[in-house]
């Protein structure tokens, strides 16, 4: 419990810190609503040509940009800014201050920032979703609610997992700014299903950036093509990039030698 | 002893230079941070090979094309915009802000030169790196995605004059956006509208016949599209010769617009800067 504990205080910190700066949250707003036009823009020009994407109609491509917006949002309010904060604090040295605390050092890395404006876009895509899931011809039923809520949390603590892998890197590696980009761009092909990619790159979205996990079964689940096998898959899967990144995060703490006078 | 008397040299002599010596600086540091150059590129790779993936799908569908595009043209048009885009990274307005925040610009103002000078040099010295970088993601993609395109003489011409034309319009706008900053701190939202017009009005998205007519007319009476859509055209899409020379006069005219733009704006702006400290 000391884990959730201490996540806990530490968005309370984070929340108090950008409520102070609450012109921010229209500007978050605006992003929003922005990428959301964008996106909405696209589906139409696709729609306006084709009935349906690979065997996706309307309404559950729009759901698939329901979960990616939403998990976009989990990802910029909690997984990013810890994990940008770590990789500063290894280039300037600070990371001795997150070393001399008694407490589990992976915990306390990974809960330290928190961004509550970027939570729009949860919000955003949970509308979103509501209005693909009223378009949609088939009801929801609780099993499928339930399936739907265990595969994004299996898919989000694979992206923290994956996060975490890549600033471990920072180790070794000092300049890994441009990671964060590399991965906004590969993030944006979680906007489509994987499946319409070609084999290559579908495997690469699966389990080298586990995108598919995170945006595309969560979405299946919604729209009745998920097997119990797929969320079994996603499950194990995350249980062995959990244990990954553990393990590698102590390797590198080892080469980290601290940098402060 | 007395100093030697500066040198001095025509102005266009001397600006020369001063590109020169920019651009060579940039090359220096762009080889410096090579892995750090790739990452930023594949990420951006990324983008196009999105659209392109989702109009083949949609064409394979639709039985071969969409909208008289083929599978391999939509190839060739998103290869050839990795490298448009590569082109088109310029100095952002965001990287005004930061200049304008801290107080670099000092600096700056003190040198008898134009900053905008500065870093049009700058980024054009990175080009070189930037292509030498895109050629292997270039023949990967062209293996994978198996582009179709055969340009004449006269277009290829016209796409490598085009990519500077490209070049300076972006350039141009986002230098006079970024101007902004000397009047608010947060140019943020003004540049992600920017953005946003720019994907759906320039040909960044998907080609320009795929848009509703009204959107194509829109995008006639703006710049954005000689900046994505009219290089890119320029090779794969088989323009007549008038419209692939119209297409740089037109180009000249934004330019033209966007130099006299910054310009204006810039006589304004800096007189409301002020830094604290230095």
């Amino acid at each position: 419990m000391r884990p959730i504990r201490l996540a806990w205080l530490f968005f309370r910190i984070g929340a108090l810190n950008d409520l102070q700066y609450r012109a921010n949250f229209w500007l978050q707003l605006l992003q929003s609503a922005i990428q959301l036009g964008t996106g909405l823009a696209v589906l139409g020009l696709i729609f306006s040509q084709t009935p349906a994407l690979n065997g996706w109609t309307g309404p559950e491509l729009l759901a698939v940009m329901g979960v990616h917006i939403l998990m976009g949002g989990v990802i910029g309010t909690v997984i990013r800014p810890s994990m940008e904060r770590l990789r500063s604090d290894i280039r300037e040295g600070k990371f001795d201050f997150v070393l001399t605390k008694p407490e589990d050092v992976q915990v306390l890395s990974s809960v330290r920032e928190i961004r509550i404006w970027q939570a729009v876009d949860i919000l955003v895509g949970f509308v979103v979703l509501g209005i693909a899931i009223g378009q949609l011809q088939a009801s929801l039923g609780a099993i499928e609610a339930v399936a739907f809520g265990v595969a994004l949390l299996i898919g989000a603590l694979m992206i923290y997992s994956f996060w975490l892998i890549v600033t471990t890197v920072a180790f070794w590696i000092v300049r890994i700014d441009e990671i964060a980009e590399l991965f906004e761009g590969l993030y944006q092909s979680g906007r489509w299903p994987v499946t319409i990619y070609p084999g290559w790159l579908r495997a690469s979205l699966t389990f080298l950036v586990p995108i598919a996990f995170a945006v595309t079964v969560p979405a299946q689940a919604l729209t009745q093509r998920l097997t119990p096998d797929t969320l079994a898959l996603a499950a194990a899967f995350g249980v062995v990039a959990l244990v990954v990144s553990r393990a590698f995060f102590r390797i590198g703490l080892r080469r980290y030698s601290g940098a402060s006078a | 002893m007395t100093a030697a008397p500066p040198r001095l040299v025509s102005p266009v002599r001397g600006l020369f230079d001063v590109y020169v010596q920019e651009a060579k600086i940039a090359i220096a540091q762009q080889i410096q941070y090579r892995a750090a150059n790739y990452m930023y590129m594949l990420g951006m790779v990324a983008e196009p090979v999105i659209y392109l993936v989702v109009w083949q799908t949609v064409a394979a569908q639709q039985g071969g094309s969409v909208a008289g595009i083929t599978a391999g043209q939509f190839a060739a048009y998103y290869i050839v915009w990795t490298l448009v885009r590569n082109i088109n990274i310029v100095f952002t307005p965001y990287g005004w802000e930061e200049r304008i925040r801290e107080g670099q610009l000092s600096a700056q103002l003190l040198r008898p030169l134009f900053p905008i000078v500065e870093d049009l040099g700058f980024f054009l010295g990175w080009k070189p790196v930037v292509v030498l970088l895109w050629l292997p993601i270039a023949f990967f993609l062209a293996l994978v995605f198996h582009p179709v395109l055969n340009p004449s003489p006269l277009a290829v011409a016209v796409f490598a004059v085009s990519l500077l034309g490209a070049y300076l319009i972006r350039s141009l706008n986002q230098s006079s956006l970024g101007l902004i900053t000397f009047w608010t701190t947060r140019v943020g939202p003004v540049f992600q509208l920017y953005i946003a017009a720019e994907l759906l009005l320039s040909g960044r998205l998907v080609p320009m016949q795929l848009m509703p007519d009204w959107v194509q007319t829109i995008a006639n009476l703006l710049p954005f599209q000689w900046t994505f859509g009219f290089p890119i055209e320029a090779l794969v899409g088989n323009l007549s010769t008038e419209q692939l020379l119209g297409g740089l006069l037109a180009q000249l005219f934004w330019i033209a617009v966007g130099s006299i733009l910054v310009r204006v704006v810039w006589r304004f702006a800096v007189r409301r800067y002020s830094a604290v400290a230095g």
